[in-house]
């Protein structure tokens, strides 16, 4: 029987097989930031080891870090102190830092593609749980704790049960206004938050084909949402071109070494999956969350579910539980609800392709006077780029706020926050009750939708605008 | 690590499904560079209104003196969300040994099992009856056994867990010493692929 693209990967990083326990499976690349690393260096330190593999580990700032004014020092102590933290470590053990200031900082999951430094065939982990965005690349990438942090710092290894396999086919073309966010934001909230918990899950079909990397990668990211520790895509021309010539992607004889193994790594036609779903492309709206897990999504056409809608007490203690704090009514239309504030960011939806999302829809266009909207490029070289292609000036004319990269009001770690009880329409990962500052309340959409409720300063189909 | 094995104890139960690591500890609590002290924020928003400690949720379970105990039981989908392992640090912290739940996230339980601090897994039905106990009852736990008991009524579950993580908890050994023991093996990986 042929093998899944993940076998082919796993069973090329296995070390050794643990009697009765899990395989021992090498890391190629190790991407560390500021917030989960500073008790790993800790705790090599303390066993008086040093760190086995230095140069295949990455780091950046991306989680603590301002917004705005990067070039200052920070001003809140203990963040100062932690991304300071990084630095010394990074000096001590001789890891490759693109800190503040350097022109490849940006959200880890951002500048990890962008520099070429994710390639087809890579077994990547971080102490991040959206380290699945690299497996658009046909990676096994996933997310890890700190203590495995401290392992992979000394062995370059990690201890793993392989998961189960799941492949979900996108088939067919999809609709206007339907972006890659929507795939995944529909694709979540028919499985749950928890649907795909224990598994790894191919994404493949015609409409997955059709992606560029950018909005893979959107697709890849949210595959923990659903509980599985990672999701991938074959690799395939999209994937090569986007390689070719990116600072760290192989060059001359080894891209070519580099390609002909590349291309072998895709799900053999006999491949056998423990689960396989197909989902029709035309059949997914743009879609939005109303609730507090990002599980709990519609079609923006749609209403908010109702208590019948539920399959057991169970949901329907989690709907009364989520609509509170959300203050929104069971069956109620969310369409043409005031908005108050729009973040266009996180290592989801930060990347150039995004941006430029938004500014196809804002050109000319300006903000709804009651809401604010802040755009957080991923990386510096997004940055960069988007005032290469004027998009800044297509921004700045519509008000919206263009801050430096980093993770931001995804998180809420650092000060860019939402008010409690106001409303953000965010192209962010977690509409987790306090995710974007206590109290506040969260909308998970697309680019697209959230450009175009940012215009109008109610929650919007943008097929209505285009 | 500390070793786990047998522990009798009252419960904390804690009715909510999918609860997620940015509630068990909010980002804002992550910015510290140690792995102590997080016990005291944890549940942070579901503890205090304003957040602030003179303003306890009089409705939070971790607010009822009456309740108390090393062991967490809690809804389905535990711990799910960021790969933060603050949350199993500060679950522990504050003086939990066990999380019992009738399905956890990954990431979560892996965090757990790296820290001493047991994951049990049990069935719908019994996680009800957990649920359905006064507050003075108490479970008993033996990992050697794999199983969890319900003291008053002697109901018993066996729970699975993996043999080499068991062995690991029994005896508070952790996976880098394991690790370190096979570095000829991945230096030998290592120059094989090469």
């Amino acid at each position: 029987m042929g093998k899944t693209l993940f076998e082919k990967i796993w069973d090329t990083h296995i070390v050794q097989e643990v009697t009765d326990g899990p395989s021992v499976l090498y890391i190629d690349k190790h991407f560390i930031h500021e917030v989960t690393s500073p008790q790993a260096f800790k705790g090599i330190e303390d066993r008086g080891i040093s760190i086995f593999r230095p140069s295949q580990i990455v780091a950046t700032a991306d989680h603590n870090v301002p917004t705005q004014n990067q070039h200052l020092p920070i001003t809140d102590a203990l963040s100062r102190f932690q991304v300071d933290t990084l630095i010394e470590n990074c000096k001590k053990h001789g890891i490759e830092l693109y800190g503040l200031g350097h022109e490849h900082q940006g959200i880890v999951h951002v500048i990890g593609p962008e520099l070429g430094i994710t390639q087809p065939g890579m077994t990547i982990v971080c102490g991040d749980s959206h380290t699945s965005t690299h497996g658009a690349f046909g990676t096994i990438a996933f997310g890890i704790g700190t203590s495995e942090v401290e392992m992979v710092f000394a062995s370059q290894c990690l201890l793993q049960t392989k998961p189960k396999l799941m492949r979900i086919n996108i088939e067919g073309t999809l609709g206007k206004g339907v972006v890659s966010k929507d795939i995944i934001l529909y694709i979540i909230s028919k499985i749950s938050a928890s649907g795909a918990t224990g598994y790894f899950v191919e994404y493949a079909g015609s409409a997955i084909r059709a992606l560029s990397m950018e909005a893979r990668m959107t697709i890849c990211n949210m595959s923990i949402e659903m509980g599985a520790r990672g999701g991938l895509i074959a690799p395939d021309q999209i994937t090569f071109d986007y390689l070719k010539g990116r600072t760290f992607a192989p060059a001359g004889a080894a891209w070519d070494t580099a390609l002909a193994y590349w291309q072998t790594l895709y799900s053999d036609a006999d491949a056998a999956f423990d689960m396989e779903l197909t989902i029709d492309a035309a059949a997914i709206e743009p879609m939005i969350t109303y609730g507090t897990n990002p599980g709990l999504g519609i079609g923006i056409t749609k209403n908010v579910p109702t208590a019948t809608d539920m399959q057991d007490e169970g949901e329907q203690k989690n709907l009364e539980k989520a609509l509170q704090y959300m203050g929104l009514t069971a069956g109620q239309s969310l369409i043409g609800m005031p908005v108050q504030h729009v973040f266009i960011g996180s290592c989801t939806n930060s990347r150039i392709e995004d941006l430029r999302l938004v500014a196809s829809l804002v050109k000319g266009k300006t903000k709804h006077p009651n809401v604010q909207v802040m755009i957080v490029p991923g990386s510096q070289k997004v940055a960069k780029q988007v005032v290469q292609e004027g998009l800044d000036i297509i921004f700045k004319e519509a008000g919206f706020e263009i801050r430096q990269a980093g993770c931001s009001a995804c998180l809420g770690m650092n000060e860019d926050k939402v008010p409690a009880g106001e409303y953000c329409v965010s192209t962010s990962n977690r509409n987790f009750e306090g995710r974007q500052g206590a109290g506040a309340r969260t909308l998970l959409a697309s680019p697209l939708t959230a450009a175009a409720s940012a215009v109008t300063g109610v929650i919007t189909d943008v097929r209505t605008l285009l | 690590m500390n070793k786990i094995n047998i522990i009798h104890s009252r419960f904390v139960p804690l009715q909510e499904e999918n609860v997620d690591t940015d509630q068990i500890i909010p980002a804002r609590f992550l910015k510290a560079t140690t792995r102590d002290g997080f016990g005291k924020n944890l549940f942070r928003d579901w503890r205090y209104n304003n957040d602030n400690e003179l303003e306890p949720k009089q409705d939070f379970i971790l607010n009822n003196a009456s309740y108390n105990g090393q062991i967490l039981v809690a809804g389905k989908n535990f711990g799910c969300g960021s790969s933060r392992e603050h949350a199993a640090w500060a679950i522990k912290d504050y003086g939990f040994l066990v999380v019992v739940s009738s399905f956890f996230a990954d990431i979560f339980k892996n965090n757990a099992l790296n820290n001493g601090l047991l994951p049990i897994t049990v069935s719908d039905t019994f996680l009800a009856s957990i649920f359905a106990l006064d507050k003075e009852a108490t479970l008993s736990v033996c990992l050697e056994n794999q199983t969890i008991t319900i003291d008053a009524t002697g109901a018993v579950e066996t729970f699975d867990i993996n043999a080499y993580k068991k062995t690991c908890l029994l005896n508070g050994y952790d996976d880098i010493d394991y690790l370190l023991s096979n570095k000829a093996a991945i230096e030998n990986f290592e120059r094989n692929r090469a």
